[in-house]
């Protein structure tokens, strides 16, 4: 994704102007807690408060940001190849089905250890499918990806409704779900992790995806910079021109990063499903799939800033859940908001601020942005 | 002639599901012709909705509502412009944003305002677009045939209703007879020639944001102040997607609008109806088959296999000036 600007350095670049953004977004979000009458600070501190104040906050807040390294993930990897999967949701949701078939097969018979390794195969697979149909189409039938990617997210939705109200619901249930999984189906919690710190913890779902959500970013991180795909991808990402010059195929590179965000997004639902609720019900994903979007905005598609922004936004979803009690007129859609806030000045807007900021560094000193003479101001 | 009034039925329900899409659809028709992708449809719709149901509440008027929810959609539209058109932020992204607050702001100021669950108070008739019964319609209800089609389907409307179906050849007029249409689809395909011709692409650009805001704003008044007495949480649940796939079904055209838009209202429609009941030849068709088959159409569509969907060529591009 080529910009019409000059070059900061790395730091400004990667730390400062995000933080800016960041800070605006807040802002603003301070500015609609003042509507409703609230004081922002107070709502700041209840909300830091309630996601790091105790060990069971600390615990969901990492849960949450399970969810959102891989929906993260999911999105970076798509973006590299300037490909704007706003499918995540939907193929989180296939991912679903994918774990439930395994589960409810399995569950009865085999361990934890065993059953995980499936699921995680299943989930991926199931996801890397829903991804491969809108990557055939934009590489082979030229429809834009972003466009069939959220035609996806509702067929899935009608899929698993149909199916969760009828084939996989258990005879005589009124719910729309499957049945719960039995013990072999459940993840093992990592409570303790944080309880050697000498935190107390009342059940919290924080379990084994959290690590898997931390080697899967390693393996992005791998696949992105350090493979020939990656660069591949990287390549495509800049120039589809540049890319079929030096030979690489378009059909083949679309296909194969769309799979893989697919499968990256697939394996979200590991974490809800087999991790928290034990059971597979209608709209589990609530979100995470769009969530997805800011975090990988917001952490600049590396990931290492995805892991970052999804504890970020494991927090506003803790914390806020706190807040919704403690200031019953901000209810949980306040993140909601914030949400929409960052995506927008973190992704819509991340170059607002950049012409003064280049003026900045230019006025100091030009070395800095790579220019010889400064012709005007910034940009 | 049950089986008459069971389609005249279906049908006026068609042109009730269908008008939020139309108003929805010809709002992206002008952002898109003029090359800006606008994914914030159905963000734009819901605050309308809120603002409308909002503004009419308190102010005990349907005009004020509607005014309102005119207004605020409009400066939803503008915050997409100052994104993608000033900033040249990326426009898809924008859309999800705006998106995001408003599904996130309408709900909470709701709470916050009325304290009942992110829903607005009850609209009392006066504060609610009533139907408009045209004359002699209640007299020609028993002539047959004719009788149903003109008392049901073309009488007995709202004000809003008969505005969405006047926009179709209004905005064909705009777009094909005036000099800001062909400006507007100029823009859409070439920014450089435009802008060659001194005329500001910028300028163009926000204006036609304008006309989208005017219209989504349109849209959810007419949700929440005419399908609905009153907001309540999400409550176009997908409609601004669904009108995004009729623009791209209908190819970008006006007309093609109304009919992608008829198609999809009565998809929905018979959904309704069908609900359970077997049909011949195909038997019983699962409810969520009938509520996929429009996004499961576009993909069809998108991927040519019926006709080729070919965007406006300058859209989702920032335009920036030769340096």
């Amino acid at each position: 994704m080529s910009t019409p600007y000059a070059k900061l350095p790395a730091w400004a670049d990667y730390g400062l102007i995000p933080l800016i953004n960041l800070s605006v977004a807040f802002i603003v979000a301070g500015l609609v807690v003042v509507l409703v009458g609230e004081n922002p600070f107070r709502a700041a501190v209840i909300l830091v408060e309630g996601a790091f104040g105790k060990g069971t906050g600390i615990a969901f807040t990492l849960f949450y940001a399970t969810t959102f390294i891989f929906t993260g993930l999911s999105v970076a990897v798509a973006a590299h190849c300037s490909l704007f999967n706003i499918g995540t949701e939907g193929q989180a949701y296939i991912g679903g089905l994918g774990i439930a078939l395994v589960c409810l097969s399995f569950d009865a018979t085999l361990p934890w250890w065993l059953i995980f390794p499936m699921a995680i195969v299943a989930a991926a697979a199931f996801g890397a499918l829903w991804g491969l149909i809108p990557a055939y189409l934009q590489a082979k039938r030229g429809s834009h990806i972003v466009i069939t990617t959220i035609m996806f997210n509702f067929i899935a939705a009608s899929v698993m409704v149909y199916l969760l109200v009828g084939p996989l619901k258990p005879a005589g249930s009124q719910a729309p779900q499957t049945r719960n999984f039995l013990s072999g189906a459940e993840l093992p919690k990592l409570n303790w992790v944080i309880e050697l710190f000498g935190a107390k913890i009342r059940s919290a779902p924080l379990n084994v995806c959290f690590l898997l959500a931390l080697v899967m970013a390693f393996l992005v991180w791998l696949l992105i910079w350090r493979t020939r795909l990656g660069y591949e991808m990287r390549t495509y990402g800049h120039s589809p021109k540049a890319a079929r010059y030096a030979g690489i195929s378009e059909t083949r590179i679309i296909i194969t990063a769309m799979m893989i965000s697919g499968a990256l997004a697939g394996m979200m639902a590991l974490n809800p499903v087999m991790g928290d609720q034990h059971n597979v019900a209608i709209d589990f994903v609530s979100g995470a799939g769009y969530v997805g979007i800011a975090v990988a905005l917001m952490g600049r598609l590396h990931p290492v800033g995805i892991v970052l922004a999804a504890i970020l936004f494991g927090m506003l979803y803790q914390g806020g859940a706190e807040l919704a009690f403690e200031m019953p007129a901000i209810s949980r859609d306040m993140i909601v908001i914030i949400q929409g806030l960052v995506i927008l000045f973190a992704g819509a807007l991340e170059h607002m601020f950049r012409p003064y900021i280049q003026a900045l560094f230019a006025s100091v000193s030009p070395k800095t942005v790579g220019m010889e003479a400064v012709k005007g101001k910034g940009a | 002639m049950d089986l008459f009034n069971a389609i005249i039925q279906v049908l006026d329900s068609t042109i009730r599901l269908s008008v939020p899409l139309l108003l929805a659809c010809l709002a992206g028709l002008y952002s898109e012709r003029a090359g800006i992708f606008d994914i914030g449809l159905e963000g734009k719709m819901l605050v309308g909705a809120f603002a409308g149901a909002a503004a009419a509440a308190v102010f005990h008027s349907a005009l004020i509502g509607l005014g309102m929810a005119i207004l605020i959609s409009v400066a939803f539209a503008m915050v997409h412009g100052f994104a993608s058109i000033t900033h040249r932020g990326n426009q898809i992204v924008s859309g999800v944003a705006i998106n995001f607050i408003a599904s996130g702001s309408t709900v909470l100021l709701g709470q916050a305002w009325f304290k009942q669950g992110g829903r607005t108070p009850a609209l009392q008739p006066g504060e609610r677009f009533e139907a408009i019964t045209w004359p002699g319609a209640d007299a020609v209800r028993d002539v047959p045939i004719l009788g149903p089609i003109y008392s049901e389907l073309i009488s007995g409307h709202s004000i809003l209703v008969y505005f969405a179906f006047a926009m179709v050849p209004f905005t064909w007029w705009v777009l094909f007879r005036t000099r800001f249409g062909l400006r507007m689809r100029a823009v859409g395909e070439n920014p450089a020639a435009v802008d060659t011709a001194g005329i500001s692409v910028t300028w163009l650009r926000y204006r036609a944001l304008i006309c989208t805001g005017v219209l989504t704003g349109v849209a959810g008044a007419y949700l929440s102040m005419v399908q609905n007495g009153g907001f309540v949480k999400d409550m176009t649940a997908g409609k601004g997607y669904i009108a995004l796939a009729a623009l791209i079904f209908a190819k970008w055209k006006p007309v093609n609008a109304m009919f992608a838009c008829l198609l999809f209202g009565f998809l929905d429609a018979a959904a309704i109806r069908l609900q359970g009941t077997p049909l011949p030849v195909i038997g019983k068709v699962p409810v969520q088959f009938m509520q996929a088959l429009p996004y499961i159409l576009t993909v069809i569509l998108l991927a040519g296999f019926i006709g080729k969907a070919i965007p406006p060529r300058a859209g989702g591009v920032p335009y920036v000036k030769e340096r």
